[in-house]
């Protein structure tokens, strides 16, 4: 992105039949073949990537589940040794919290920002390519490890010292440091564009109290993993200092080990919000479409949503109560761990009013949402009898905690993001979703769930302690933990359906026009799938629904939002502009060419890390080399497309 | 020694019922937030059921139907914000006062252990008035009923935690750090707990018993525990004490021997104990054969190494561990 001086004013033109899709399209289209694939900078290409890569890796990560629950189905099982059950239970973790939860809801946002914001790709286009690469290197990487068999076994959390050298000699917990080292570089490049989108590329009259509330959750995710991710890599590059050149960050003598836990926390717990808030957006977004109205209480919604990230930042220590902290110091943590719940409640009776005052019509997308208020609550509930400090001191590292994290996690994040497949596969494909056999898979996956999830919170309750590979007989655990290998075999059949169906529906589904639904989001403005360049001319907006505003009256006021009469930039890549409250029209944005820079950047990168990995440092210096060199092409002063039009007369 | 009620039923290890005061006011606050959180989700399910129940718009598809002002349903929000405020306030309340109950016995301590997280099992030291007055055992802590016990907690290598559930919560035990709890069972029988910390290879198998005495047989108990080890008089268990030296005492210690290895538990009363490698193998002449034999067979992982002692060792050793009483 870069701003043009306010040398020429955009016209404003009303969109007339072909005119100006076509020159558009040879502006912004993709090169065909895989050059052009590899170096799209195209928003919605690398939100499909995006979500694509994320399910590959929630496949992975259910696949490592149900392996352990085949050895936990019964008590002193022998399916898996000691430490294959510590890889398993590692890499489930870190797959799900790092490779699925966070990168699939970036997929989502990558799509639907530009679109729901009214412009034509995010602010920094090859810093999001930069992103998706990054993820998909630091993946790779991760599973390097352990498909070699030496994945991280000491759990997503990585105690020291456990983790030291002393405890963990191989080189499976140094894979886990570099590879999140890798992946947190992705998320902060990520996060800083979602920012940067925010503030600059709104439509013009998109003021901030106009945006979808999925926005509003991107972007406090965002703000959030600029400020938390520094904690974790920063820790994981000590630890990997200590383990390879004996510094003693962590280290029991000259160092402390519970250090680690505070610098993990002050990631971990912003981070869990920060991977439910987008997610949460979603269903505030979706919900009102089928219950035929607007959200009800939006800026209560919309101002929820930043004080739980606020409050979140402040609740580190109730993963830590047990470490003997003082009563004092507890009690205060424990006190802000209880007051997040008022920020949640906010949006449960949000939610809750906006079906009892609308009339819902039932798709699977609509009982997707809807059952996540059910599932959050059950989450929501588990989570405040843990912030109880004497509570917790049972509750804590029992099934009860991995009970409560999965209703938050599936419950707040994968609920609402097959909901959200559902509801914009028809914008990303053109086809609809099969509705009956969408009504199967929502049922299979709702059962699955409940029979597999909530008895581990009585499990927990009898005592069952997480992170064990196997159990005694005689402790009254056997026959929950036989029901909860079964429900999640079940779940697992009600993923396996959503595949299916997406398989099926790619091929034979239902054409979707543009606005299937009825929706009152600009996404629906556009073709479906929507053109390479989003919205032929940049729409003007006079409201949060600009498609629902003939049967609403636009919140009373006069104006309506203009759709086809609007912006036109036509003179190179470009985009509107905006400032950052009122999103009033003040620059015309430069956006960059496709580029085979980002991916040239991480391939840099790749070297850089596998070479500190194997202590191979000429490889690191090489892979240093070409992170220099690709910086040096992605910022090469070039003309732009106006210059070279002007210049070739 | 009588059998506490649950403990040694169906589940050992829930903390739905405790006893003694360290565990109980938790227990009660445990039960409010579990009514709390039962009435909630009911409450909410409901909502959504019965609102999707009632409202549902049949016959048109989603683009078709309209979009009717609906009033703005604010009132929804200042209701819910308001019970969950009233909600929240009482269990701020009753945490704070349940933390202050259980922070610490407000009389002194009878006995003190200092209790320390191996990988994978637990040292206990009593800690008397003087070296003579201390002794050391391993996964078995015994306690007079009805009196508190402070424990300290230590972590030899990494970290764990140390947990009772039906005496108190968990605490972790970190290397470099000396943590405190405290606990006292309200009534005579053993009761289980677990490293709840994961640890490694083997955190599945760390229990660690908790046995419960009238202060009179506990005390006997402790002046048992006071005294060396008796000579063994077999001549099975006196070959045997030679195996022992020469392949076991570098890791274990049997007071009143030249074994003195500190890796590994002390052996001295070994036989008062019900289990071995803390909870993961019955004390039995079968589990005790098999445990010598073969560690790694039993508990993968563990840092006792296999001996590769013949059968005819392994029989004099199990006699003289035998002999440990």
């Amino acid at each position: 992105m870069r701003g043009l001086e306010s040398t020429r004013k955009p016209k404003l033109v009303t969109i007339d039949g072909d005119y100006p899709g076509a020159r558009l399209e040879a502006i912004w289209g993709a090169e065909p073949g895989l050059k052009g694939w590899l170096s799209s900078v195209d928003h919605k290409e690398i939100g499909k990537r995006y979500i694509l890569t994320a399910f590959a890796f929630l496949i992975l990560g259910g696949l490592e589940a149900l392996v352990m629950r085949a050895q936990l189905a019964g008590p002193e099982l022998r399916l898996l040794t000691p430490e294959q059950y510590n890889q398993l239970f590692t890499m489930h973790g870190l797959t799900m919290i790092f490779l699925y939860a966070s990168p699939i809801l970036t997929g989502f946002s990558n799509f639907l920002w530009p679109l729901l914001l009214g412009s034509r790709d995010m602010a920094f286009p090859r810093l999001n390519a930069l992103s998706y690469w990054i993820y998909l290197a630091a993946g790779l990487f991760l599973y390097a490890g352990f498909v070699t068999g030496h994945g991280p076994d000491d759990g997503w959390f990585n105690y020291v010292p456990y983790a030291s050298r002393a405890y963990d000699a191989g080189v499976n917990i140094d894979v886990y440091a570099l590879g999140l080292i890798l992946l947190g570089i992705s998320t902060s490049v990520g996060a800083a564009n979602f920012v940067v989108t925010f503030l600059q590329t709104r439509a013009p009259g998109m003021s901030i109290g106009r945006v979808p509330i999925l926005t509003w959750g991107t972007l406090t995710a965002s703000v959030a993993n600029l400020l938390a991710v520094p904690s974790v890599s920063l820790a994981f590059f000590l630890l990997w200092m200590d383990r390879q050149f004996g510094t003693r960050f962590f280290a029991t003598a000259g160092g402390q080990p519970l250090l680690w836990q505070h610098l993990f926390w002050m990631f971990g717990h912003p981070w869990v919000y920060a991977i439910v808030l987008p997610a949460m957006g979603m269903v505030s977004d979706g919900l009102p479409t089928f219950c035929r109205r607007p959200l009800v209480g939006y800026t209560a919604v919309a101002l929820s949503t930043v004080a739980t990230m606020a409050l979140g930042f402040g609740v580190w220590v109730h993963h830590m109560f047990a470490t003997g902290m003082p009563s004092l110091a507890l009690s205060f943590f424990s006190g802000a761990s209880l007051i997040i719940t008022l920020p949640s409640a906010v949006a449960v009776f949000a939610w809750t009013a906006t079906i009892w005052t609308g009339r819902p019509v039932i798709t699977t997308a609509f009982l997707f949402f809807a059952s996540m208020i059910v599932l959050f609550v059950i989450g929501g509930v588990s989570g405040f009898m843990t912030a109880s400090v004497p509570v917790d001191w049972q509750l804590t590292d029992t099934y009860f905690v991995v009970a409560h994290l999965h209703y938050v996690l599936i419950g707040i994040n994968v609920f609402p993001v097959v909901g959200g497949i559902y509801y914009w596969f028809p914008k990303m494909t053109g086809r609809l979703l099969d509705e009956r056999l969408g009504q199967w898979n929502f049922w299979t996956m709702f059962v699955g769930f409940n029979v597999g999830f909530f008895p581990m919170h009585i499990l927990g309750l009898l005592g069952m302690p997480r992170r064990v590979y196997t159990y005694a007989y005689g402790m009254g655990w056997s026959g929950l933990n036989l029901l909860v290998s079964v429900g999640s075999l079940l779940f697992a059949i009600g993923v396996l359906l959503l595949l299916v169906n997406v398989v099926v529906s790619l091929k034979r589904g239902a054409r979707a026009g543009a606005d299937p639904w009825g929706a009152p989001t600009l996404e629906w403005a556009v073709a479906s799938p929507p053109p390479s360049y989003n919205f032929a001319v940049i729409p003007i907006i006079a409201s949060r629904h600009p498609l629902w505003e003939a049967q609403l009256g636009n919140d009373g006021a006069g104006a309506r939002s203009q759709l086809s009469h609007g912006y036109l930039l036509d003179q190179g890549r470009e985009t509107l502009g905006t400032t950052p409250l009122d999103a009033r029209p003040n620059l015309i944005l430069e956006m960059p060419e496709d580029s085979l820079a980002p991916l040239l950047l991480t391939l840099g990168l790749c070297g850089l890390f596998i070479g500190g990995l194997a202590h191979a440092w000429w490889l690191a210096a090489l892979g240093g080399l070409v992170v220099f060199g690709a910086l040096l092409d992605w910022l090469w002063p070039r003309l732009i497309h106006a210059d070279l039009e002007k210049a070739n007369g | 020694m009588v059998g506490f009620p649950f403990a040694g039923g169906a589940w050992p290890m829930t903390y739905l019922r405790t006893d003694g005061p360290r565990a109980d006011p938790a227990t009660a606050l445990t039960w409010a937030l579990i009514g709390l959180s039962v009435f909630v989700v009911v409450l909410i399910t409901l909502l959504v059921g019965v609102g999707v129940a009632l409202r549902r718009r049949r016959g048109l598809a989603a683009a078709d139907a309209p979009i009717e002002p609906q009033g703005d349903g604010i009132a929804w929000l200042t209701i819910g914000f308001a019970l969950t405020l009233v909600a929240l306030g009482a269990t701020l309340v009753w945490t704070m006062a349940a933390l202050a109950a259980i922070d610490s016995p407000g009389r002194p301590a009878a006995v003190t252990i200092e209790v320390t997280g191996h990988e994978w099992w637990w040292e206990a030291r009593y800690l008397g008035a003087g070296p003579d007055d201390s002794f050391t055992t391993a996964n078995e802590i015994h306690i007079p009923v009805g009196e508190p016990v402070k424990v300290l907690l230590k972590g030899a290598d990494v970290i764990h935690a140390f947990w009772v559930p039906a005496l108190t919560g968990k605490t972790e035990t970190i290397p470099g750090r000396t943590n405190l709890t405290w606990l006292q069972a309200d009534h005579a029988g053993t009761y289980r707990g677990q490293c709840a910390q994961f640890c490694g290879l083997q955190h599945a198998h760390m229990a660690v018993y908790v046995i419960a005495q009238p202060p009179a047989e506990f005390e006997a108990w402790r002046l048992g525990q006071l005294a060396g080890a008796a000579a063994p008089s077999d001549p099975d268990a006196m070959a045997g004490q030679a195996v022992f030296a020469a392949h076991c005492g570098e890791c274990h210690t049997v007071r009143g021997t030249p074994a003195h290895g500190s890796k590994g538990p002390d052996l001295t009363h070994l036989m008062s104990r019900r289990t071995l490698a803390a909870g993961a193998v019955p004390n039995t002449t079968g589990g005790l054969s098999g445990w010598i034999a073969n560690p790694q067979a039993l508990k993968p992982g563990a840092k006792m190494p296999a001996t590769f002692l013949s059968g005819p060792q392994l029989v004099q050793l199990r006699a003289y561990l035998e002999t440990l009483r």
